[in-house]
């Protein structure tokens, strides 16, 4: 067995610095990793690019690091739940690269398995392919999109061992999965880091060989973002 | 004329057994509420779940398990978890047999605009471009006209593209409407509104061909 695990947040984030680029896991406030947020908070580094489905809110998720103007570039699907992100948008303190949110998932799985590019159907006739490659398959068009690069990927699982193998749970999975291996060194918190042989190789959604740091995160709100619910009869 | 629930209980009856369908945030949202309930379909969402169900009971709401509004849902048996990759996949991939969403503008050729205002926050396309650009069958969800009163369904679209000749067909407050290659055919009207009504509040070309029917509910 290969040990993936390190022994805090600090060994775990060691070797993050200004002008990096990160990869985010997480839909919404689901499934993002909120330990690793936390500590980049507090080391409070600077000129970030981060690639995540979306940008948090105010006081949560990558919101966090909005506040201490620790963004430079937002690259993402959705941002439509913050105000301080559109303040810094709209002043022009934040760079921001809107992309479809398939396009988005894809372009991590590509870095993640060694595509430098690829065709998808997405954004051909609009704004997103300008400047882009186009071509025609089969009678209809494709853009050409590229593998994102980034220097740390965090993510968030549910279960992981020492090994780090990884079970997501839920649609906590989402773009989590994808970003494994993604960029030059993946860093895993897991709610549940269990004993090396405890999880069934079946049921094992990504494989050790894909993280090269894992720890237990130590606090996890899992805040919900639109509580809706129906009432008993 | 029709509100956003009979919108959304006329689409309803373009559900068939059988299908996988994605539902966009809005109107599309109250489709899954009007579906009969003889047949079995399945709702996507693209943040990776297979069988939605209805939100929640009070206190048995699940951080981990939101549909793409990040809204608190259940799962129905038979319902699975997936990564982004593959949920598009699913999109893109054409295995998802009917994709509903709205619009703020749609022209006689089927391009749709439904992301951006210019000067105003843009929020992202999130979902919208991949499921437009791939989608076969496209149900466009709006009101006839904007707040404004003036028409959404145009010779050409003013707003930035979400994607290019891909919707099929159109369901109002006022009308159903095919977009064929010639324009917008209209195929039935709302309970209480006339061909004229909706000739008026239709920019782009409509092709009437004989009787418009009246639509069933």
């Amino acid at each position: 067995m290969i040990n993936k695990k390190v022994a805090n947040i600090t060994e775990a984030l060691d070797g993050v610095s200004d002008n990096m680029t990160f990869m985010f896991g997480g839909f919404g406030l689901s499934g993002i990793p909120e330990n690793a947020i936390a500590e980049l908070v507090k080391r409070n580094i600077k000129g970030l690019t981060c690639i995540s489905n979306n940008a948090g809110v105010d006081n949560f998720g990558l919101g966090l690091l909005l506040q201490q103007k620790q963004i430079k570039k937002m690259i993402s699907s959705y941002v439509g739940e913050n105000d301080e992100f559109e303040r810094q948008m709209l002043s022009g303190e934040l760079d921001v690269e809107l992309i479809p949110q398939g396009t988005l998932a894809e372009r991590a799985r590509a870095a993640q398995c060694g595509f430098p590019a690829f065709y998808t159907p997405a954004g051909f006739g609009t704004e997103v392919a300008e400047g882009k490659e186009t071509r025609e398959f089969n009678g209809k068009m494709y853009v050409l999109e590229h593998a994102f690069n980034a220097d740390f990927g965090f993510i968030k699982a549910w279960k992981g061992d020492a090994a780090g193998n990884l079970i997501f749970k839920g649609t906590a999975r989402n773009f989590n999965p994808n970003m494994c291996g993604a960029a030059k060194i993946t860093v895993v918190e897991v709610e549940e880091l269990v004993p090396v042989g405890e999880l069934d190789p079946n049921q094992i959604h990504i494989p050790g060989i894909f993280v090269q740091r894992i720890f237990q995160g130590e606090k996890f709100e899992k805040r919900i973002e639109q509580l809706t619910v129906r009432q008993k009869a | 004329m029709l509100d956003k629930n009979g919108i959304a209980k006329r689409i309803a009856r373009e559900v068939e057994d059988g299908f996988y369908v994605n539902l966009g945030i809005g109107i599309p949202t109250l489709v899954a509420n009007y579906v009969r309930d003889d047949i079995e379909v399945e709702f996507q969402s693209e943040n990776g779940v297979l069988g939605m169900g209805p939100f929640p009971f009070e206190g048995d709401e699940d951080a981990d398990i939101i549909n793409a509004g990040k809204q608190t849902i259940t799962t129905l048996p038979g319902a699975s978890f997936f990564d982004s990759a593959m949920s598009f996949g699913m999109i893109r991939g054409q295995h998802v047999d009917l994709t509903i969403l709205g619009a703020m503008e749609v022209s006689e050729n089927g391009d749709i605009a439904n992301w951006k205002i210019p000067g105003k926050m843009v929020k992202g396309m999130g979902g919208a471009m991949d499921l437009v650009a791939s989608a076969e069958n496209i149900i466009v969800a709006m009101m006839h006209t904007n707040r404004a009163g003036a028409s959404k369904l145009l010779k050409s679209c003013s707003l930035p593209l979400t994607g290019v000749a891909c919707v099929k067909k159109i369901v109002t407050n006022m009308a159903v409407i095919e977009v064929t290659p010639k324009g917008f055919k209209l195929l039935e009207r709302a309970p209480g509104v006339s061909v004229e009504e909706i000739k008026n509040a239709t920019e782009g070309a409509l092709i009437i061909d004989g009787d418009i029917p009246e639509m069933i509910l």
